[in-house]
């Protein structure tokens, strides 16, 4: 924000440099702006919930978890599972890349609802403020899942705040569906058909309706499990024939959906990856497309893989079992299109491709351990394992955190207008990939072996595979800590970044880094099917051509 | 070309400064509105869908705690309910048709319904207070059926509370509308509010359509 060190971005207005101070930011309807407010604030929850993480992994260190009380210790997986879910992951890629780059992809000058957007962000942020209260008055011991009837009679912990944070950034992420969804439809410039668009679109499109059609689902059972312990009745009261294993249902209908709201967007971003650093149009582009709305669809209908073991009728699990395995089919489809667009692509190894390769090893993991997760008696020796944590943690971590670091290393220089030091980049890069299968891989064998979660002490001859994990973790920890470090010296100092500095073929590309407020000078038109390098060639040689003459006449 | 933009923006008041013209402002603003009542249904459909699952497995409860309900204060609000959605289409008729004057009348008309409907409710919640019929210690029911008549309960305060939540939202819609209308603030050619709070409200009335006979009516005569 200095003028001490001029560079060529700082002579160009743009969205950065438009308007200064604190007011400009928090009144700011601008989407690129509010991108970077969500940046902030999702980092920030990203560390809370990491240090949580910190002292879980602490603990474990030693079969009698001495380093934390048996009651503290569930506040604090409860309180790491809360604030990573609904604070950081779910908000992470679509908020922050979502909103930075769906208008440009479209090619419009804003979301279709820009206060709405602006507004989404103060919800998120009361959410946040609630969650966090809801941990300092003493915290809540029920895990993230909040199940009845611990939750709503048992329980000592601050369920009634925590359950309205959680339902207030419910509505941030509900609207924020809801405006990508109308810009989406509506906002594309003249002769971006649904075929041409980029398939981050396409994966945010779908995350976008899990959004507005699962949310509202959590959102009332948070209501009526707030009414039930604030009245002390409820429908999920077994007293007065309630059942629990409602509550279970109708859960599990959100937040099994939610975690395709983490690892969709993720994929949106692979692809994007995937094409521009193969240097080819990605291979069964449609499939890739649509097989983000079968995920979509087929997310609501196989909620009832988690009460496999909850007393739920044995038909009504065999159902459960197979729509579940279905979902491997649209996700396969994708892991398959990507490995076949690298054939004969020319690969580069920068760090987003890194990521890359990283997500798609480890999402597969994650994804095959959880077709053994589906079966229904294998299922009865690992529910409530250490496996499942290990499975959803190499979903999450594994597929959505790497899509969001990747992505956030490919867009960075959009972003900012300065490119990241890519030693250090790759260099951390491999040390998350390394830190994060150390921690969790030996959680596969943990679980395997019987080791129940949410146990603060454990039997000694688990030690060895607990001291691996909480070794990986620290090491993942240093390695998230590396990123935050460049990136913030990276504004700084580093380089200043070309438009387009990868070649890569989205209408982002094709405005100046940082864009200009209005992201285009003028609005494009789109005349090739998405992924077409060699249109992009064409045109760098035209330009090229035209700036000779400029400077020859 | 960016001249010929800043041109149109220029001579369509309301064209807000993202949007090309008005027909993509107002297809954005419809189906935006259309996409919050879809997760409205589904907010809703959770409480549908725990009413249906309890009666089904308790439909002797569910019909005795029915008839403590007051069908005719449930039939009179489902008729001002009507009433309030016929005002409030024939207002946003008015908007587009540019009678001010009458826009102001049927918006203040169904700001009317919404009041007495919401009166006829507190009326009736209170008599659920003098019949001990509110969920929880205080709760009196006789017969094998006594716990899960006050699980019917719950629903239905819980449904028709969310309903009356929606309907004060309206009425706060309803009034900033009024003075907007005052202040010359719609034309012919520009009345999104009214269009689709329109909608809005009709989705709270359809609720209502819906509650009146689950709750009310069902059951009812099934001894
Ligand atoms: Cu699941």
């Amino acid at each position: 924000m200095s003028t001490s060190n001029p560079s060529p971005n700082d002579r160009r207005q743009h969205y950065l440099n438009a308007a200064y101070g604190l007011r400009s930011w928090l009144l700011t309807v601008d989407h690129k702006r509010i991108a970077l407010l969500y940046l902030g604030s999702i980092t920030f929850f990203f560390f809370i919930g990491g240090s949580f993480a910190v002292m879980i992994r602490m603990n474990l260190l030693t079969p009698d978890g001495s380093f934390l009380q048996a009651e503290t210790y569930n506040k604090f997986f409860t309180m790491h599972g809360l604030v990573m879910i609904f604070f950081f992951l779910i908000p992470s890629i679509p908020a922050v890349l979502g909103n930075f780059l769906i208008p440009m992809m479209v090619g419009a000058k804003d979301l279709a609802f820009p206060r709405l957007n602006l507004l989404s962000w103060y919800l998120y942020i009361i959410g946040g403020v609630m969650a966090l209260s809801a941990a300092a008055l003493g915290g809540v011991d029920t895990g993230w899942t909040f199940y009845t009837p611990y939750s709503s009679t048992y329980s000592n912990g601050n369920v009634v705040i925590m359950g309205v944070g959680a339902f207030v950034a419910g509505f941030s992420s509900i609207l924020t569906g809801l405006n990508f969804i109308v810009t989406i439809h509506k906002m594309r410039c003249p002769g971006l058909t649904w075929f041409r668009l980029p398939l981050f679109v396409w994966a945010m499109y779908a995350t976008s309706v899990i959004q507005i059609l699962g949310t509202p689902v959590i959102a009332i059972t948070l209501l009526l499990l707030a009414a039930e312990r604030i009245f002390h009745v409820g429908i999920f009261d077994p007293r007065i024939g309630g059942d629990p294993v409602l509550f279970q249902h109708f859960f599990w209908f959100y937040s099994h959906p939610a975690v395709y709201i983490m690892i969709l967007p993720a994929m949106g971003v692979i692809s994007e990856l995937v094409a521009t650093f193969s240097r080819k149009r990605i291979f069964g582009y449609n499939l890739v497309a649509f097989s983000s709305v079968a995920i979509a669809m087929l997310s609501f209908l196989v909620w009832g893989h988690h009460l496999f073991v909850s007393g739920q009728s044995i038909y009504a699990g065999l159902v459960f079992s197979v729509l579940s395995f279905m979902v491997a089919i649209p996700s396969a489809i994708k892991v398959f299109n990507w490995t076949a667009t690298f054939y004969r692509g020319s690969i580069s190894y920068d760090t987003p491709m890194m990521y890359c390769f990283g997500f798609i090893g480890l999402f597969t993991m994650g994804g095959v351990t959880g077709l053994l997760l589906a079966s229904l008696a294998v299922d009865v020796h690992l529910h409530d394992t250490y496996f499942v944590i290990a499975h959803f943690h190499y979903i999450m971590v594994g597929g959505a955190v790497m899509g969001y670091l990747g992505g956030m290393h490919f867009w960075w220089p959009k972003i900012t207008g300065r490119m990241y030091p890519e030693i250090w980049a790759r260099f951390a890069a491999v040390i998350i990939f390394v830190g994060f299968n150390l921690t969790f891989f030996p959680q596969f064998m943990l679980g395997y072996l019987g080791m129940p979660r949410r146990y603060h002490a454990y039997p000694a001859e688990f030690q060895v595979l607990n001291v691996m994990s909480t070794a990986g973790a620290s090491i993942l920890g240093l390695g998230y800590l590396i990123p935050m470090i460049y990136f913030i010296w990276s504004m700084r100092y580093g380089k200043p970044a070309p438009p387009n500095p990868w070649g890569a073929t989205g209408l982002e590309w094709r405005t100046p880094s940082p864009p200009p407020t209005e992201n285009f000078e003028e609005i494009p038109v789109v005349t090739e099917e998405a992924y077409d390098f060699e249109a992009l060639a064409r045109r760098d040689a035209a330009a090229l051509r035209n700036e000779g003459e400029l400077q020859n006449g | 070309m960016a001249d010929h933009a800043a041109a149109a923006h220029a001579h369509t008041p309301g064209l807000r400064h993202h949007f090309v013209d008005m027909d993509q402002q107002r297809e954005s603003a419809r189906l935006g509105m259309w996409l919050f009542l879809l997760t409205e249904i589904m907010f809703f459909g959770g409480l549908f869908t725990g009413y249906a699952i309890y009666r089904f497995s308790y439909p002797e409860a569910w019909r005795l705690a029915s008839h403590h309900l007051d069908v005719a204060l449930g039939a009179i609000n489902t008729g001002v309910l009507i009433l309030s959605s016929l005002t409030m289409a024939l207002a946003v008729r008015s908007a587009a048709t540019g009678k001010k004057q009458l826009l102001i009348l049927f918006l203040i008309a169904t700001l009317v319904f919404g009041l007495v409907f919401l009166g006829i409710k507190a009326k009736e919640y209170h008599d659920k207070f003098e019949h001990h019929l509110i969920p929880g210690t205080t709760f009196e029911a006789e017969g094998p059926w006594a716990h899960q008549e006050m699980l019917f309960y719950c629903f239905y305060f819980a449904m028709t509370g969310m309903h009356a939540l929606h309907m004060i939202i309206g009425m706060v819609g309803l009034l900033i509308l009024i003075r907007m209308s005052m202040n010359n603030k719609f034309s012919p050619e520009y009345h999104p509010h009214i269009e689709l709070f329109g909608l809005y409200w009709h989705f709270v009335d359809i609720v209502w359509i819906f509650l009146f006979p689950l709750l009310y009516l069902i059951g009812r005569h099934a001894a």
